[in-house]
C-alpha cells in the first residue's frame, strides 16, 4: 500500500447489507471512507465508494493485440523472408494455416498480460504482505475503514454506533 | 440481496449456514490430520505413479521399440491416452468460464475441483505426445526460438504443431485462472494459520486484503477471463481433432469431427469430475455445498452431451455410406465388425447407450448410480479415441501391410502412471487449498442457501415481493 504508518478506525459488520447501509449514511454524512474489506466481492458497493469501472479488459485487448500481432506477422516473416518452404503445394504466406495460432497467441498474451496488470496495480505478488486490519475480513466481518487524518474521530465513532457496527477498533498500518 | 431468484428453485447450499460456518467447513479440511482414506490414497497413487515413472524412464532408455507400434500401427494407447486425457481436462474450464458467462450459480460448487482437475489433466495429457518424440531431450524443438540450425523453425501450416500451442496456452490460462480464483481462499487460510504456516499462505495470497477496488478488478478479471477461456476451451479440442480430421486416412478426414471432439471432451470431463467430487464430497462432508441439485445439473449436461455424441457416430456411420466411397465404408465396416470391434460396441454401449439412463430424474438424482455411470463414461471415451486411433490404422489402404496392435507392459505402466500423478497432485490439492471456492460460495449463499431460498421458503420470499412492490409503490 502506498501509505505507510497510517491511523485507521474501523468498524466491523456481521453482514453485507448493513454495512452497505452504513456505506450509504456515511455519504450522507460525507464522512471520508478511505476503503470497504470485505470476504467476498460485494455487488452495488462500488458506485456507493465512487469507485470508477475497472479498466482492465482495456489491458486485456492491447496485450490481446501485440499477440495476434507477434504470432501473425512472425509467421508471415519466417515463412516469407526468413526461411520460405512450399508445404503440400501452399503458397508461402498461407494465411488460414496461420489462423489457429494466432488465435492461441491472442489469447495466451492477453491472458498473462492481464493477470501480470492485476497484479501490479493492486500492489500484490508472490511473497507481498500488506498490512491488514483484522483476521475475520476474510472470514465474515464487513470492514469499513477511515483515515484518521482525514475524519474527526468522535463523529465517526458514533456513525459506527448508529449503523450497527458490531465492533469498533482503531490501528496502525 | 436484490437479486431475483425463482422461489421454485431448489437451494444450492443446505444446513442453513452462516459465513463463519462457509468458512469452518470448507478451510478444515486443510488444518486436519489427513483422514485414513486420504493415506492410503496418496500411497496407492504414488506407487502406480512410480511404476509409470519407471515405465517412462524404460522407454526413454530402450527407445520407443519397447512399445507395440509398428509401421502400420503408427499411434496407440500413447495418443489415445493423450486425447483422452486432453478431453477430461475440458470441463473444468467449461464450468468456470462457460457456466459464469452464463450466470449458473451452481457452478461454484464445482469449478475449483473442476479446475484442479483441468490442470492435472492437462498435465498428464502433455506426457504422452513428448515420451512419443523418442528423444525427448529434443522436445524443445518444437518451440519456435532462433537457433544456430539455420535458423530452423517448425512448421506452422501442421495441425501438430497446433496443438502445441493450443495445449500450452490452455494449460497457461487454466492456472493463471484457477490460481487468481485461489488468491482469496488462501489469504482465508492465512488469516486462520499460525507460525509457519502462516508464512507459507502469506506467500500463496500474494498479500490480499479484501478492498473493494481489489474486488472489482479481481471480478473483473475473472469475467474477461473467462470471456477469452470459452472459445479457447472449443478451439483446444477442435485442433485435437484437426491432428485426425486434417490427414487423409478413410474414417480420420471428416469435418465432423471438431465439433464431435468438442461434445466428446465436455462429456468425459463432466463424468472425471462427477467421479472426482462424488468421492471428495463423502469423505471431506461437503454435502451441504455439492448438492443432489449441482449432481442433477452435471447429469443434465452429460445426457445433452453424450446425446450429441451419439448423434455424431451414427451421422459418421450414415455419411460413410452416403459417401459411396469404398474406403470410407471399409474403414466403418472395420470399426464396427474387424479385429476390434469389442472396442466398438464399448464405445457405442457406455457413452451412447448409458447417459439415456439419465432421462429419468430419480436416476439423475441417485449418488451412486451417478457414480456408476461416471465411471462407465470415462471407460467408454476411451474406447472411443481407440477406436478412432489403433483400429482404423490397422485396417489402412494396402491388406498387404495391414497389422494388430495391442500394447506391452511399458505402454499400459505408462497409462497408469498417469492415473496415479492425477492422483497424487488431486489428493495433495486436496490438502493445501479449499476444493470449493470460499469465496465464491459465500458470495451465492444469500441466492442459494436454503434459508433464504427453495420451495420452503416460496411463501416467504413471495410476501417480500410483494413488500417491495408495496415499498416502491408509495
Amino acid at each position: 500500500m502506498a501509505h505507510k504508518n497510517m491511523d485507521v478506525v474501523y468498524g466491523l459488520y456481521d453482514d453485507e447489507v448493513i454495512m452497505m447501509d452504513a456505506v450509504k449514511q456515511a455519504n450522507k454524512e460525507h464522512l471520508d471512507i478511505m476503503d470497504v474489506y470485505s470476504p467476498f466481492p460485494v455487488h452495488g458497493l462500488d458506485p456507493l465508494l465512487g469507485l470508477e469501472e475497472s479498466r482492465l479488459h482495456i489491458a486485456g485487448f492491447i496485450f490481446g493485440a501485440m499477440g495476434t500481432l507477434t504470432a501473425f506477422l512472425g509467421m508471415t516473416w519466417i515463412f516469407t523472408k526468413d526461411w520460405p518452404i512450399i508445404f503440400g503445394g501452399k503458397p508461402y504466406w498461407s494465411v488460414p494455416a496461420f489462423i489457429p495460432i494466432t488465435f492461441e497467441l491472442t489469447v495466451l498474451f492477453a491472458a498473462i498480460g492481464m493477470v501480470v496488470t492485476f497484479y501490479t496495480i493492486c500492489g500484490l505478488g508472490p511473497g507481498v504482505t500488506n498490512p491488514y486490519l483484522d483476521d475475520r475480513i476474510t472470514d465474515d466481518k464487513f470492514c469499513i475503514a477511515f483515515d484518521k487524518s482525514n475524519v474527526d474521530v468522535s463523529a465517526v465513532e458514533s456513525f459506527f454506533a448508529s449503523t450497527g457496527a458490531s465492533e469498533v477498533n482503531q490501528k496502525t498500518i | 440481496m436484490s437479486a431475483v431468484v425463482s422461489p421454485i428453485r431448489e437451494p444450492l447450499i443446505t444446513g442453513s449456514k452462516t459465513y463463519h460456518q462457509i468458512t469452518e467447513d470448507l478451510i478444515s479440511p486443510t488444518e486436519r490430520t489427513p483422514p485414513m482414506a486420504w493415506v492410503i490414497g496418496l500411497i496407492l497413487s504414488i506407487i502406480t505413479f512410480s511404476f509409470g515413472a519407471f515405465c517412462i524412464v524404460w522407454t526413454i532408455w530402450h527407445g520407443i521399440g519397447t512399445w507395440d507400434l509398428n509401421r502400420t500401427i503408427g499411434w496407440g494407447w500413447d495418443i489415445t491416452n493423450f486425447v483422452w486425457w486432453i478431453g477430461i481436462g475440458h470441463a473444468g474450464t467449461l464450468i468456470s468460464a462457460i457456466l459464469l458467462l452464463f450466470r449458473q450459480k451452481w457452478r461454484t460448487g464445482v469449478n475449483r475441483a473442476a479446475e484442479a482437475m483441468t490442470i492435472f489433466a492437462v498435465m498428464c495429457a502433455g506426457l504422452f505426445p513428448v515420451i512419443h518424440m523418442g528423444r525427448v531431450w529434443l522436445a524443445i524443438f518444437i518451440f519456435p526460438y532462433p537457433n544456430t540450425r539455420g535458423p530452423l523453425w517448425p512448421n506452422f501450416n501442421s495441425p501438430l504443431l497446433w496443438d502445441v500451442f493450443a495445449i500450452s496456452t490452455y494449460f497457461t490460462v487454466s492456472l493463471l485462472f484457477w490460481y487468481t480464483g485461489l488468491v482469496p481462499d488462501f489469504a482465508t487460510i492465512r488469516d486462520r494459520a499460525s507460525g509457519f504456516r502462516k508464512k507459507i499462505y502469506n506467500f500463496l495470497s500474494f498479500g490480499w486484503t479484501g478492498s473493494a477496488k481489489h474486488w472489482q478488478r479481481w471480478e473483473s478479471l475473472s469475467l474477461i477471463l473467462a470471456g477469452i477461456a470459452t472459445p479457447l476451451v472449443l478451439s483446444v479440442h477442435t485442433i485435437v481433432s484437426f491432428d485426425f480430421a486434417t490427414s487423409v486416412i478413410p474414417g480420420w478426414h471428416t469435418t465432423i469431427f471438431p465439433p464431435y471432439f468438442v461434445a466428446g471432451a465436455i462429456f468425459s470431463g463432466f463424468a472425471m469430475v462427477l467421479t472426482l467430487m462424488l468421492v471428495t464430497r463423502k469423505l471431506l462432508k461437503l454435502e451441504d455445498y455439492i448438492t443432489v441439485e449441482h449432481v442433477e445439473s452435471m447429469n443434465k449436461v452429460i445426457l445433452a452431451t453424450g446425446s450429441i455424441v451419439g448423434v455424431a457416430y451414427l451421422t459418421e456411420l450414415f455419411i460413410s455410406w452416403y459417401s459411396g466411397y469404398v474406403y470410407e465404408q471399409f474403414a466403418f465396416f472395420n470399426r464396427a465388425l474387424g479385429p476390434y470391434w469389442w472396442a466398438y460396441f464399448g464405445m457405442m454401449f457406455c457413452n451412447v447407450l448409458s447417459p439415456q439412463f439419465f432421462w429419468s430424474k430419480k436416476l439423475r438424482r441417485n449418488v451412486l448410480f451417478t457414480f456408476f455411470m461416471s465411471i462407465f463414461i470415462n471407460i467408454g471415451m476411451w474406447f472411443e479415441r481407440f477406436v478412432i486411433i489403433a483400429t482404423t490404422l490397422a485396417r489402412d489402404y494396402l491388406p498387404s501391410s495391414w497389422s494388430f496392435y495391442s500394447p506391452t507392459w511399458v505402454e499400459i505402466g505408462i497409462f497408469i502412471g498417469t492415473i496415479g500423478l492425477f492422483f497424487v497432485l488431486y489428493l495433495g490439492f486436496t490438502r493445501v487449498a479449499p476444493v470449493v471456492a470460499v469465496a465464491e460460495i459465500k458470495s451465492i449463499l444469500k441466492t442459494g442457501g436454503d434459508q433464504y431460498v427453495g420451495p420452503k421458503n416460496a411463501q416467504k420470499m413471495a410476501q417480500k415481493l410483494e413488500d417491495a412492490h408495496a415499498h416502491e409503490a408509495h
